[in-house]
């Protein structure tokens, strides 16, 4: 099967074959291609590709999040996380195809994710093909896959306490405001439990660029997150 | 009491029913005082009456009707607010949450009988008092300067009437002519505000009158954000801004308000607007409540009870709490935190543990905002720094604009966790 992929590949130019050798670390491109059936509907990638319902995905990895050139218009959510510091690479991917709204609040991208870790590997290594591979640069975007970034299910399961949450949400309502207002900051008002979970955990792992928000998250234990999640999804 | 009551009587209905309910409804419940309706005040009022859901009675004293908030009062002066936009009333304190919001002075602390008396007569009882006075100026800081020249030279370090005046005097410069600010020593409110002020001064002055100079004569070697400002006037106001630290005599300052001139190290410059920001100490009345160590207010971090009365607890940057800078963010982080305390003493509801935080927000030029913050907890000694960041040199514009559209938000959050929505 892979060898297949290379195959493919080096059909059309050499310097693809060398692409496809570094992708097949990440995962099998060739399973990978047929998951991407999923995304094709709204994101086109490959030669003369262009922007649809989605942004072209084309020199996607080492790009700044919300940064394709040709006019694409982004959703705030996205185009907030890309002036926070959000760029697309093997983890950041990763995190965002598994649940786009955990990572990116207010994203467009209505897709509930792809939530098996192989699944998203082998997009990924399909996706890596069709980004540029400077080799003069040493920090060109690593290929080989990052540790899992996947929350244990014990965590995911807490059932928080929302009395404790409405207490430490104090702390997040001096800028979040309840009523869902989301000038300048985000609204976290009736957040469906397990994306603040999640979101939280993203921070607190700095997989989510905001330094506010890594500080707050940081120092946060799974049950606080999982008492604020319970409390911000049923406020009124 | 009997007196208080028939005094309001005489003055208005709305007035006799916020002052007489306490005594009404108040019977047998715990009564919380909170004077000063600021960042520490307001949020400790709102929050107590929010969560004790009419357990407790809560009084807010508060001089003003109209509180405009210190923090984005240099934007107004900058032009990037209306001076209404940073104004707020208490309005909704008293008809959404039940506070007893009371204009007037406190001018007087009995520890004894566990009573504040107002400037108008009264004197409210307490079980536990919230002190969130803010701070006053020490007399004598700056030679030459005192209170009553504030408005030849003025501080605009409380805003209103102050911040309008200071930018009054700056539109009426002449072509070319002085601003000078006097800097304060730590520690003082809001650490990045002098320059951040200076930042919108020159803001306003390259549109209206470019060939303008500042002058800031400033006793600290370092200020916050040191770095951040330096490159920002550099790239915005090059050439407008000269920066007189203690090495070139910046501490050795003295102003004349009636000759309009300020000496510094001995050398006299003629100005033609002079901000002094003098040195400061907790709001009169901690002194007055005798619970001050030197010029601050120390307390206890797990609950911002006065080392001195466990009955009172003090807020804000009155207080002596360790590594929080004076900020209404750190003041409306350490009022949820007095607030808890508070109700888990009167009604016996559930104590968390103490958490606090704090964010600055900068504004350099148009979109071009930066920011400082930690986190904090309470240790026995003081309120300790665990973690924090700084918006770095160099950064582009698009994260510039992106935390400047944060502070707005901020302001809108922080605005309705002290006063409730409008």
């Amino acid at each position: 099967m892979r060898k297949r992929a290379i195959g493919a590949a080096a059909l059309t130019i050499g310097l693809f074959a060398s692409q496809a050798l570094w992708a097949e670390e990440i995962g099998d491109a060739e399973r990978g291609k047929d998951i991407y059936a999923k995304c094709s509907g709204c994101h086109e990638v490959g030669k003369g590709a262009e922007n649809g319902i989605g942004p072209h995905l084309n020199g996607i990895f080492g790009r700044k999040a919300a940064s394709v050139a040709d006019g694409y218009r982004y959703s705030k959510g996205l185009v907030r996380a890309g002036n926070d510091g959000l760029e697309w690479h093997l983890d950041t991917l990763d995190a965002y195809i598994e649940n786009p709204k955990a990572l990116v609040s207010g994203t467009r991208m209505s897709f509930r994710g792809l939530k098996k870790p192989q699944d998203r590997a082998d997009v990924l290594a399909y996706l890596r093909i069709y980004s540029d591979d400077p080799q003069n640069i040493p920090e060109a975007d690593p290929t080989a896959l990052a540790p899992e970034v996947e929350l244990p299910p014990e965590i995911l399961a807490m059932v928080g306490d929302p009395e404790y949450g409405e207490y430490l949400s104090s702390e997040c309502k001096t800028c979040h405001q309840p009523d869902g207002n989301d000038d300048g900051i985000p609204s976290i008002t009736n957040w469906p439990a397990e994306d603040f979970v999640v979101a939280m955990h993203a921070y607190k792992q700095e997989l989510r660029p905001h330094p506010v928000m890594q500080m707050m998250a940081g120092r946060l234990s799974d049950e606080e997150i999982a008492a604020l999640a319970a409390y911000f999804e049923n406020i009124e | 009491m009997t007196l208080n009551r028939r005094a309001f009587i005489g003055t208005g209905v709305a007035a006799a029913a916020a002052l007489s309910a306490p005594m009404v409804r108040g019977q047998g419940k715990p009564r919380v005082v909170v004077v000063g309706g600021g960042a520490g005040g307001a949020t400790a009022a709102r929050y107590i009456a929010k969560d004790s859901d009419g357990a407790i009675d809560v009084t807010l004293v508060e001089p003003t009707r109209a509180y405009y908030t210190c923090f984005f009062s240099n934007l107004y002066i900058g032009g990037f607010r209306e001076l209404s936009s940073i104004g707020h009333s208490y309005g909704t304190l008293a008809s959404d949450y039940g506070v007893n919001v009371v204009h007037d002075w406190a001018v007087g602390i009995d520890r004894d009988a566990k009573t504040v008396t107002l400037a108008g007569g009264a004197a409210l009882p307490y079980d536990r008092l919230i002190l969130s006075p803010g701070i006053d100026f020490v007399e004598g800081a700056v030679p030459g300067w005192d209170v009553s020249q504030q408005n030849k030279m003025p501080h605009a370090y409380k805003a209103g009437s102050q911040t309008e005046l200071l930018k009054a005097q700056i539109e009426a410069m002449p072509e070319g002519g002085l601003y000078a600010m006097v800097a304060p020593p730590n520690p003082y409110r809001c650490p990045p505000g002098p320059y951040e002020r200076v930042s919108m001064v020159a803001h306003l002055l390259k549109q209206i009158n470019p060939t303008a100079k500042i002058l800031i004569a400033d006793p600290k070697p370092k200020f916050s954000k040191m770095a951040l400002f330096q490159e920002g006037w550099q790239a915005h106001y090059g050439g407008m801004i000269d920066w007189i630290g203690p090495d070139f005599g910046g501490q050795n300052v003295s102003v004349n308000p009636d000759e309009m001139t300020v000496d510094i190290d001995g050398a006299v410059e003629k100005v033609d607007v002079c901000n002094v920001i003098p040195a400061q100490k907790a709001g009169k009345i901690c002194e007055m409540a005798g619970i001050n160590e030197g010029n601050w207010a120390p307390v206890v971090p797990a609950t911002m009870q006065s080392r001195m009365d466990e009955n009172i607890h003090v807020l804000g940057d009155a207080t002596n709490q360790g590594d929080m800078p004076k900020s209404g963010y750190s003041a409306n982080s350490q009022a949820k935190v007095a607030a808890m305390a508070v109700r888990g003493a009167l009604t016996g509801s559930k104590v968390f543990p103490a958490k606090f935080s704090n964010t600055c927000w900068s504004l350099i030029d148009t979109d071009d905002g930066v920011k400082v913050g930690a986190s904090y907890q309470a240790t026995d000694e003081k309120i300790a720094k665990v973690d924090g960041f700084i918006s770095q040199t160099g950064e582009d514009s698009a994260l510039r604009k992106a935390t400047y559209e944060e502070s707005l938000g901020w302001y809108s959050g922080i605005t309705e966790d002290m006063f409730g929505e409008a």
